[in-house]
Parts: C-alpha cells; structure tokens; sequence
C-alpha cells in the first residue's frame, strides 16, 4: 500500500484497549512535506494513533503505511524514517548539548565523522557554538525545545511526529520554532503534530479534529473556519468537541 | 478605590544566580479576577509561592488580606485556597478521599461547604470511586479546584490551571472562576495562554522576573503603540521572510496563515501591496487590525 503522493495512509484503523474503542475506524492520509495538525480533547484517542504510527503499538485492525513501510511487517523499518519529540521527553537532562546530539547520531546509525559535521552545522544555525558543552538542564526551556526538534530530524527523518512540542515559551520563542517547522517542511520533511494551542492549529496545511476516538472533521484552517461559521481555530474545536 | 486584597511591594527572590522575581510591585482588589500572563521562567510560579507563605521573600514586603506573608503565614495558610502549577493531589487516593482529606485537615468538613463546590464537584462525582491518577485531565484540574475551595477560602490562587488541558476544558474551567467571582472570592491565575488575559479584570504581563504591564486587557490594547496590519498572501513561509526587509517596517510576526506587520506610523497600503507584487506574490491582501494580547506582549518584550 505505497502512493507516491502520500507519506502516510491509515486506512479503518481500529485499536481497543478490552472493551473501549481508542480509534474507532479512522480513515486519512498525510501528504509528502505537509505540516499536518492532530488535534483533539484530553482522552479523544490522539496519543493511542501516534504510538501506532511510530511503530511502538500495533493496531486491533486496520491498514496502515508510515513513510511507505507496513505498520504490521515492517516496523523497524518505520522506526529508522521517523522522528519524534515531545515536550514531556526529548533530551537528557543531564548530558550537554553535544552529548545529547552524539547519543541521538549514535543511536539513528550516523558515522562520528557525520555527527560531528552535523552537530557543527546544527549549533551554528542555532547560535549555540557557546553551549556546546552546557548541560540540558542548565538551558533555557526555548533552546531546549529549538535543539530537541534539531536533533529529532538530524538522520533526515521522512516524517517528524511533534507531540505537543510548545508547551511554555514566549510567543516571539514560539514563533521562531514554528520557523524552523516551515523550515523543514520545505526541506520535504513531513511535519505530524498535535498541539492545544489551538492558534497553533492554524499554522497547519491542513488538522483533523478528533472527537471520542473518531475523526469528526479534517480540512484546511480556513476551510474549516467557514465551514463551522467560526472566527478562529479555537471556536471550531469547541463547537465540534463540545457536540 | 475597592479595599486591597494582596499588597506587593518591591519583592525580590533570587535563587543563586536567577533573579527570579526583580523588584516587582502590585496591587489586587477584593473581589477582583487577577491575572499573571508569562511564559515559564518569568517568575509566576515563584510568585505564588512566596504569596502562600511557601517561600520566603529575599527583600520586599507582601500582604495578604493584611496578614504578612512571613510573620502571619498561619492565617493565610487558612484563608487561602492554592492550586499548583503540577497536579498536586493524592494520585493513590479516590477522587472523594482526596476531597475528604482536604476538608479535615482544614478542620471542616465537605457537607459543611458543599454549596460552593457542589457546581463544579457534580462534574466529577459520577467518578469518586475512581483513583485520582487515573482521571484526564480535565477531571483532574476540577477535583484539584474544588480541593482548594473546600475550607471556603476568602482568596484562590491558581497556578497555571489550564496548562495542558484542552480548550473545552479551558473554556469551563474559565466559566467556573466567573462564578467563584461572583461569589466574591479573589482570585490570582496564572497563565501562559495568551488568549486569557481577555478573561481578567486586570492582567499583569510578565517577563524574566519582571512586570512589563498591569492594566486592564482592554487598555493593553489600546497602549499598543504601533500602527498593525494583518497581511496574506500565498506561501506564508516566504511572505515572512520578504515582509522582514521591507523599508520602514517595524516587526513582523506570524499568525497562523497571516502575518501581523507593524510600523512604527501609518503606512501606506498601496505601496505595500505593490512592493509584495513585485516580489510576485499573488492574491495579496492587507487588512489594517486592532492588536491583539499576543502582539501586545510580543512589543512590550522587545522595547
């Protein structure tokens, strides 16, 4: 089930945890260098398909291919085209900055010759030739996350999965992840995120809402705005979350 | 002039190095819905401690209802009613327990105060059998709520309430403080959504330790000192890039699929839709707009 248009392509997923229905038949494709919004409420079934799609959950039913690998037969394969950061977890707190870049080279298969080459263009571009042996703990919440998106695309990953990744900076910090998200979009790298920062969803190409485990709507922001006859982003979630 | 609730003058707090909190000072009327807007490490959290007697301040004097937070921490420990920024209940206990516990060690009992939380513990109540660490997240901030209520406390502070909650639940959360406002509770809430400032009284926007504001959401947007317009066109990503280097301009920010660019005086459309024409953007359009708290913020944090 490979389409060279779509990166990733689920097809009826379903995934029950006993008698509870997590995903309930979602159906959606993602397309190559897009920024694709997952959005959903607390407990709407969000986390339970990104495990699935980074290989890490395998799902009750359903079709699915990640970066043109099969989810059932070859996950490992998923797992080396991928990358993943999330706001809870993403670099270790007591390694520096080099240290953390090394580990993450090392365990994506790069050569030291090519994590070094790397690591040297990655801190030039972030201004952090001064922090190269800083510990993680010791700099600012904004760089943290600007280095862990870096080093979740430093093997040129297919696709990037961001869960929640913004949480807690300035809106000028912000923006300027978003930059680098536009950044790497263009590079062709496709963008996964879930966020609740709803004006963070209008970033996106294009979101899907997720309501109980279903998806109750996916379209452009401004489709979805007129759609819905709301002003913003965070009007549209409410009116399809609230029922 | 509505009595004082919390007063705060000059208060420092420096941990080693980190200026926490530098030299900030303000004021809270009774009654009055208070809000802290920062993102993390502006020194909210820090803040809050020191006003629920949990930390002490370095230099600075600061009262609640009166009390000292050094010398009368007893008393605000009774009338105060706190909600940290992390979920700070007992995850092994029941949602119920947990409600019990609190009212107990704050010599009352739930029955006793139940009118003030019943709104808010309805919600909730079909699952007081269930363990505190097994509810979502928005159950859980309505269990930590009315814990922080159940002794009726006289002022509430609520750090980072919604953090991570989705926007249906930030939505009612914001409901239910409307309603304990009403009742006459003080509140201080802190936030780093920028979109709740709206929801405030009066708001204080904050930044590394400092305030750089405090006023009502409303006149932070009219002391915006710029002259913004909201402008779009094709690829966002390459309209921000180019909207940088146009002559005159002040700032340019994104917004979603828009870009918010400010000038320091009026500026002249015509020849920005031009300009942007020339560098072959297609189906341009540029709408003047009133800023917005985000933008507001954004100015304050370069001046």
């Amino acid at each position: 089930m490979t389409d060279p248009e779509n990166i990733i392509i689920v097809k009826d997923l379903v995934k029950s945890f006993g008698s509870f229905t997590a995903n309930d038949h979602l159906t959606f494709s993602v397309r190559r260098g897009e920024i694709f919004g997952f959005l959903g409420a607390n407990g709407a079934g969000k986390t339970t398909t990104i495990k699935i799609l980074c290989g890490l959950s395998y799902p009750t039913s359903g079709e699915l291919s990640v970066a043109g690998f099969d989810i059932y037969t070859q996950r490992e394969k998923v797992k080396r085209n991928i990358g993943y950061m999330s706001q809870r977890f993403s670099l270790y707190d007591d390694l520096t900055v080099f240290e953390n870049i090394r580990f993450y080279g090392g365990i994506y298969g790069l050569s030291r010759k090519e994590i070094d080459a790397r690591s040297k263009s990655l801190m030039e571009r972030l201004g952090f030739e001064n922090s190269r042996n800083k510990l993680i703990r010791d700099i600012p919440l904004g760089w943290k996350q600007k280095l862990a998106f870096s080093v979740a695309i430093l093997h040129n990953p297919k696709i990037v999965f961001l869960d929640e990744p913004t949480g807690g900076v300035d809106p000028i910090t912000r923006r300027q992840f978003w930059d680098m998200i536009y950044e790497a979009a263009h590079r062709g790298i496709t963008v996964f995120v879930t966020t609740h920062y709803m004006d963070e969803a209008e970033y996106c190409d294009r979101v899907s809402i997720m309501v109980d485990g279903r998806i109750a709507a996916m379209d452009t922001p401004d489709n979805l705005k007129l759609q819905f006859g709301a002003p913003s982003m965070n009007d549209v979630f409410i009116k399809l979350a609230r029922g | 002039m509505h009595p004082v609730s919390v007063r705060v003058d000059n208060l420092t707090k420096r941990f080693s190095e980190t200026v926490a909190l530098d030299d900030i000072t303000f004021h809270v009327g009774k009654g009055e819905l208070f809000g802290f807007i920062g993102p993390d490490g502006a020194g909210k959290t820090t803040l809050f401690r020191i006003l629920t007697t949990l930390l002490l301040p370095d230099r600075g004097t600061c009262t609640v209802e009166g009390c000292d937070v050094v010398k009368d921490y007893k008393r605000i420990r009774n009338m105060s009613g706190y909600m940290p920024g992390r979920f700070s209940l007992y995850q092994d206990l029941t949602v119920e327990e947990n409600l019990n516990f609190f009212a107990t060690i704050f010599g009352t009992t739930v029955h006793e105060n139940y009118d003030l939380i019943k709104d808010i513990y309805q919600q909730i109540e079909p699952f007081k059998d269930r363990k505190a660490g097994k509810l979502s997240g928005g159950m859980k901030q309505k269990l930590a709520l009315s814990c922080a209520l159940i002794h009726k406390p006289e002022i509430l502070f609520l750090d980072e309430p919604t953090t991570g909650v989705d926007a249906v639940s930030r939505l009612e959360f914001w409901e239910m403080l409307k309603r304990l406002k009403e009742a006459g509770i003080t509140i201080l809430v802190s936030t780093p959504y920028m979109d709740e400032a709206s929801l405030c009284d009066r708001v204080a926007l904050m930044q590394n330790g400092r305030i750089m504001s405090i006023s009502t959401p409303l006149e932070v947007i009219r002391n915006y000192p710029l002259t913004l317009y909201s402008v779009k066109a094709g690829d966002i990503y390459q309209l921000l890039g180019e909207l940088r280097n146009y002559p005159g301009v002040h700032s340019v920010y994104a917004f979603g699929q828009s870009a918010h660019v400010a000038f320091k005086g009026p500026a002249n459309q015509a020849d920005l839709a031009a300009w942007l024409k020339a560098k072959n953007h297609q189906s341009v359009e540029i709408t003047p707009i009133e800023a917005n708290i985000e933008d507001c913020f954004m100015e304050l944090m370069t001046a």
